[in-house]
């Protein structure tokens, strides 16, 4: 069993995602949003219980899916908002985007827009943490479609002869882009790739926030103990297309349907109530309380300054 | 010698910072194909001086995240060529990262690598690609040319904050010249007067620095002066001392060992005419290498690059002899 603060951190965590996405997916079809836009819809589960066996100095990589990899690594929703609004007061400034968002002070090494290029990163981040000798642990969130680039099985590699304190979240959701992993992968149960290179790894249900947790929970376990690195195999399903301007026609409806059915934020929401005993009225009031921070989180993105060309022209100007 | 002002640059900086830390193939029990890191596994130990697979482009990214933890990796390539497999992890990720976060990112970073033709290692093992790095913003490019200059560049590399590719010459690394006992650095983004002259100027980097010095001393007997400007680093580039000795001689060469299409040679004959046209007496003269990979046969690779003979006759091209 678990305590309920703990079960209501986590459903606050699923649900401050679900509305994020949401409520920016609304922005970006009002042209607000600009550019690429991919969101973490269905997958929430992932982020949230492993983050929620990470300490706050330890560190994540993120991917260019990476909305939910932030929040729930504890980012600043108005921070994260004017960053996709590319405004001055976002994470990077209006300078990164979406797909760059980074808040080192949290251990959120960052979002990536190159489809692996953050493996490697979370291998020296965790190389660092072998050599200072302390004992943090990386996360790397990549995806199936990132397992078929080369650095995953060189990182793998790397991490199991440095015997480096990361885990390996492989967040399965089914496609590379548009391309199902039945197509790109002979085994389809990626974690088994793993054994290959001497790390321990197994899969999980990716949309069951505590199953997540709780193997998560091993996983960190093991690397602070010197027994990384591991490798987590998460199933899941994507609730729409790769970004959103893709209509996700590729994905078969009634898969669609039963992941949907199957909905991360849902389950969390069940735990709560049943594990926790929280009333459907307590939940709504939680429910509220985000939705309403997210309302005047908005608020403040949309009416704070864009970056000035000029002092943009003159930090150039250096280079 | 070359070399051994590298590995004392090494040395000295990994003694002065814990933080410091080496990567690459070969370069532990080894001490790296060069030679440059004889020693330090046994001084510093397997967890600082760290023997990695044949996995460039995940190492490198390892640097880059050891790097925005809070480390200062100096990696290694074994050849320039070899960048090839690293290029995600340097164009997009290292040199991207500080910008990419507004600012508040930092990837203190050192690749060291080596580059450059004439040991008949044929054309995957003999570019010169400079240009590559030149040309991304976020990247500092250093190409020292003598020991004095390899070591107080690499400490300065070493303790920069932003991702620096330094460049050796596989020619240079047994080159000798002084080296002092006390410790120095050399601020990045200073260049050098190699040699002082009136009538032109050369500019040239690396290893054709000793091929424009010697140029310059047969160019004496025909009563030419030519001032030799080493750079020393490429991105920053030391533009006002160019364009100082370019005022003074009216007159530009500039060598490079890399191929001259695409080069940085042409981007520094850009930049003069732009900002002292009205000093120049004549076109300015690039001396680069042939658009070729470069050949095997000794014959063939020496004519690929260019000589002395090459940098000769275009002083005096320039200066209408």
């Amino acid at each position: 069993m678990y305590p309920r603060q703990f079960l209501e951190q986590l459903y606050r965590t699923l649900y401050t995602i679900r509305v994020f996405e949401t409520q920016c997916i609304k922005l970006y079809r009002q042209g607000l949003i600009i550019g690429y836009f991919h969101p973490y819809l269905g997958e929430e589960a992932i982020a949230t219980g492993l983050c929620a066996a990470l300490r706050e100095d330890d560190y994540i990589v993120s991917t260019h899916r990476g909305h939910g990899h932030c929040i729930a690594k504890g980012g600043e929703l108005k921070k994260m908002v004017a960053e996709v609004l590319g405004r001055e007061a976002g994470y990077c400034g209006g300078r990164g985007g979406s797909m760059h968002i980074a808040d080192v002070t949290k251990g959120n090494i960052g979002a990536n827009g190159i489809v692996g290029g953050g493996i490697p990163i979370g291998v020296g981040a965790g190389l660092g943490i072998s050599i200072r000798g302390s004992d943090q642990v990386v996360a790397i969130f990549f995806s199936d479609g990132a397992s078929n680039n080369g650095v995953f099985a060189e990182s793998l590699n790397l991490a199991a002869i440095w015997d480096l304190p990361v885990v390996f979240v492989l967040e399965n959701n089914h496609y590379a882009v548009s391309s199902p992993i039945e197509q790109m992968s002979r085994i389809t149960d990626l974690h088994k790739r793993a054994e290959g290179y001497g790390v321990t790894a197994g899969a999980v249900d990716g949309n069951d926030v505590l199953a997540v947790y709780e193997k998560a929970k091993e996983a960190v376990q093991a690397c602070r103990t010197g027994k990384g690195p591991v490798l987590i195999e998460a199933k899941t399903y994507r609730h729409g297309g790769h970004h959103v301007n893709d209509p996700g026609l590729y994905m078969p409806k009634d898969r669609l349907e039963y992941y949907k059915a199957k909905d991360p934020v849902k389950i969390g929401r069940k735990y709560l109530a049943e594990q926790g005993k929280c009333t459907e009225q307590e939940i709504l009031a939680i429910e509220q309380q985000i939705d309403s921070l997210m309302d005047e989180t908005i608020e403040f993105a949309k009416n704070s300054p864009e970056p000035s060309v000029e002092e943009f022209l003159e930090e150039v100007e250096q280079n | 010698m070359y070399r051994e002002a590298l590995n004392e640059a090494l040395r000295e900086e990994m003694l002065r910072d814990e933080t410091v830390f080496l990567m690459g193939g070969g370069i532990g029990q080894r001490g790296g194909s060069y030679k440059v890191t004889i020693g330090l596994l046994d001084e510093f130990g397997p967890r600082r001086v760290i023997d990695t697979p044949i996995s460039e482009a995940s190492f490198s990214g390892a640097g880059v995240g050891a790097a925005i933890t809070g480390m200062r990796p100096v990696v290694e390539i074994l050849f320039i060529d070899f960048m090839s497999l690293i290029i995600d992890q340097i164009v997009n990720q290292a040199a991207k990262y500080r910008f990419m976060s507004g600012g508040k990112g930092r990837v203190p970073m050192v690749l060291r690598t080596q580059g450059g033709s004439g040991n008949g290692l044929a054309a995957q093992h003999s570019q010169s690609l400079e240009a590559w790095y030149y040309h991304v913003p976020g990247l500092k490019v250093v190409m020292p040319s003598t020991p004095y200059d390899a070591k107080g560049l690499l400490k300065s590399a070493i303790r920069d904050d932003e991702p620096v590719i330094f460049i050796e010459h596989k020619l240079l690394y047994m080159t000798k010249g002084p080296v002092p006992q006390q410790q120095y650095t050399i601020e990045l983004g200073t260049g050098d007067i190699k040699r002082p002259g009136k009538d032109v100027t050369i500019v040239a980097w690396s290893n054709m620095v000793g091929r424009a010095l010697s140029a310059a001393e047969k160019l004496v007997q025909q009563g030419i002066e030519a001032e030799v400007i080493d750079p020393r680093t490429l991105v920053p580039l030391d533009r006002q001392l160019i364009i100082e000795s370019v005022r003074k001689t009216e007159h530009l060469v500039v060598v490079q060992e890399a191929v001259r299409r695409g080069g940085v040679a042409s981007d520094i004959a850009s930049i003069v005419q732009y900002e002292a046209f009205d000093s120049l007496d004549a076109p300015i003269e690039v001396v680069a290498g042939k658009n070729t990979p470069i050949p095997f046969n000794v014959n063939l690779e020496r004519a690929s690059v260019p000589r002395e003979n090459d940098i000769i006759e275009a002083v005096k091209r320039s200066l209408h002899m």
